[in-house]
């Protein structure tokens, strides 16, 4: 059988590097983003004491340990928690400011704008003695609730900004055709622009996650409480053992980059369009 | 994708109109009140109390000198604390190698997955993967491979490559490098993802044009790709620039200031002072001195690159 063949990048096309300028410099790249993945599945996977550079033959004892015994267990759910409740939160909190910024002129946007651009400037690292002295007369200290305001706070000024960019990006036509059909205010935005925003809120929505998920200086300072804490504050523990167990921190970090790969798995192809849809360039 | 591409063709903005709607004056404040709220509790008052308390002795440890005053803090910082200028020099050394290099191979690697190629989308999801990985995570990775008897130098000393036992973190020689080369590790794909968004937008037909007149490939980098992209390089090394020099979980976690303070920023030296030495009026007045120099240094920055006001 024959199949007509098609004379595809026979011609070169107009920005097109030669193969090996690709290539070359790509896996020499890849070596480097690839070998440490490597080396803390190599870890994680082969016994104890074993210094083959193949994990074989494999075991699960280091993750087996640091579920129960080091309980990741318990930090994997606070950071579930931590994490899913932020996403929700910052979403929302910032959508709703995000639609006033991009359909409203009002006399506080400008003060408002500038306070967003300033708050970038603002190190949550060097606000902690002064959150810490808030969330203890709030009481809220060891609740996993202070973390997810602290790290929610820190999201908003972004988030929002960028969310203002994708609204602005979705023509106010369309609402104001919605109100000509009877729709009100946030029927309209329900059906008409959200939809529109799904790319941009699932960049905006993952950022928030695995922000929160990885964070670990409020959960260090906030929840003294060994129930209470988190998975980077777990790893942190692990490293600084006094001799410190190599695979079972290994099997801890490969617990901890779980959620985060699959999240950025989800997201990646929305990733380069999200920005691009505007939010670079506000 | 279809609805992405619908989002990007839609014309400019429409220009909002009162009178639509319901409530149409109170409600912009109405939506904005959360955010607002949250941002006056946990970043506006902090932030005034840090100014205030900068103004104070305020030391559990030494109650009887507590109350106002004045000045002292900043001219303690200013005149006799050399720990300052040491930190504030690695601080400033730490993110201008950082994000000059992580803009340089960040664009490279951007400019390279934008070619067409087989196999480029699991090229892109693996070399933009370490974007996603913690500070923390970093450490620990980093940890394993920097390790003296098990980590790489082993396995380069086998293979006759350096000596038995080389630990690059406690080395004061090798530990800047190792750092610098543990954070590139993450940062790398975070300008490389910014810069190739904005590499989408740039017309082909510039490049078209440009292949006809025989301009080369060097030429057309120059003179269409990088102007294009410079108001997007300008705000990512900016943000970038702010977010490293804030950062501690990477450096708190890898070598926690160490060895010998050779690797403290001047956010790890304020944590130092208040944390743990609870002198909160000090580490007041240092976050204050670090909060005006980041302010203005972004200033400046922002006008010798004369953001937005590029003719493109």
């Amino acid at each position: 059988m024959t199949t007509p063949t098609l004379h595809f990048g026979r011609r070169r096309a107009w920005d097109q590097a030669p193969r090996w300028q690709i290539h070359l410099p790509l896996a020499l790249y890849l070596l480097f983003t690839l070998v440490p993945f490597y080396w803390i599945l190599l870890f994680a996977l082969r016994p104890a004491g074993s210094t083959s550079l193949v994990p074989w033959p494999i075991t699960f004892e280091h993750f087996a340990k640091v579920w129960t015994e080091r309980s990741f267990a318990t930090y994997f759910q606070n950071s579930v928690l931590i994490a899913v409740a932020t996403l929700v939160l910052t979403t929302v909190v910032a959508l709703a400011g995000g639609y006033a910024l991009a359909r409203f002129d009002f006399r506080a946007k400008k003060g408002f704008m500038l306070g967003l651009l300033c708050s970038q400037f603002v190190p949550g690292a060097l606000l902690l003695v002064p959150l810490f002295q808030i969330f203890a007369q709030l009481r809220m200290i060891n609740s996993l609730g202070s973390v997810i305001i602290a790290e929610t706070v820190f999201q908003l000024p972004l988030s929002m900004i960028l969310i203002s960019g994708f609204i602005r990006n979705v023509p106010y036509s369309l609402e104001e055709a919605a109100w000509v059909d009877g729709c009100d205010r946030f029927r309209a935005f329900r059906t008409v622009v959200l939809p529109l925003l799904r790319p941009g809120l699932v960049a905006v929505g993952s950022f928030a996650f695995v922000h929160a998920w990885n964070h670990f200086l409020f959960a260090l300072m906030f929840l003294s409480n060994q129930e209470k804490q988190t998975i980077p504050v777990g790893l942190n523990t692990l490293m600084g053992a006094d001799s410190v167990d190599l695979g079972a921190l290994a099997a801890g970090g490969v617990i901890a980059a779980v959620p985060v790969v699959i999240v950025f798995a989800y997201i990646q192809k929305w990733l380069i369009t999200g920005f691009s849809a505007g939010a670079v360039k506000g | 994708m279809a609805q992405a591409a619908a989002v990007a063709e839609s014309p400019p903005r429409a220009r909002p109109r009162r009178g639509t709607g319901a409530h149409p004056r109170r409600l912009p404040y109405l939506l904005i009140a959360p955010a607002g709220l949250l941002m006056l509790g946990f970043i506006v008052y902090p932030v005034l109390s840090v100014f205030w308390t900068a103004l104070q002795h305020d030391n559990p440890t030494k109650p009887w000198r507590n109350g106002f005053a004045g000045l002292d803090n900043f001219t303690e910082i200013f005149a006799r604390d050399p720990q300052f200028w040491s930190t504030l020099s690695f601080s400033l050394k730490w993110v201008v190698v950082e994000v000059g290099l992580q803009l340089l191979f960040g664009l490279a690697l951007a400019l390279i997955v934008n070619q067409t190629f087989a196999g480029r989308a699991l090229a892109r999801a693996l070399v933009f993967s370490p974007w996603a990985v913690s500070g923390v995570l970093t450490s620990a990775i980093w940890v394993l491979l920097y390790n003296s008897q098990t980590g790489l130098s082993r396995y380069l000393a086998d293979a006759g490559i350096g000596e038995y036992g080389t630990s690059w973190l406690s080395d004061t020689a090798t530990v800047f490098p190792a750092v610098v080369v543990a954070d590139l590790w993450r940062g790398v794909p975070f300008f490389a993802i910014l810069i190739l968004a904005d590499l989408q937008s740039v017309s082909k037909d510039l490049y078209e044009a440009a292949e006809v007149d025989g301009a080369s490939r060097l030429r057309q980098f120059l003179h269409i790709t990088l102007p294009h992209l410079k108001d997007a390089i300008i705000l990512s090394t900016l943000l970038r620039a702010v977010w490293e020099f804030n950062n501690v979980d990477l450096l708190y976690t890898l070598t926690g200031g160490g060895p010998a303070g050779e690797t403290t920023t001047l956010p790890l030296y304020i944590a130092n002072t208040s944390v743990d030495a609870h002198n909160f009026g000090y580490a007041s007045a240092l976050t204050t001195v670090a909060f005006v120099i980041l302010l203005c240094c972004s200033m400046v920055y922002l006008r010798l690159s004369k953001f937005g006001g590029g003719d493109k």
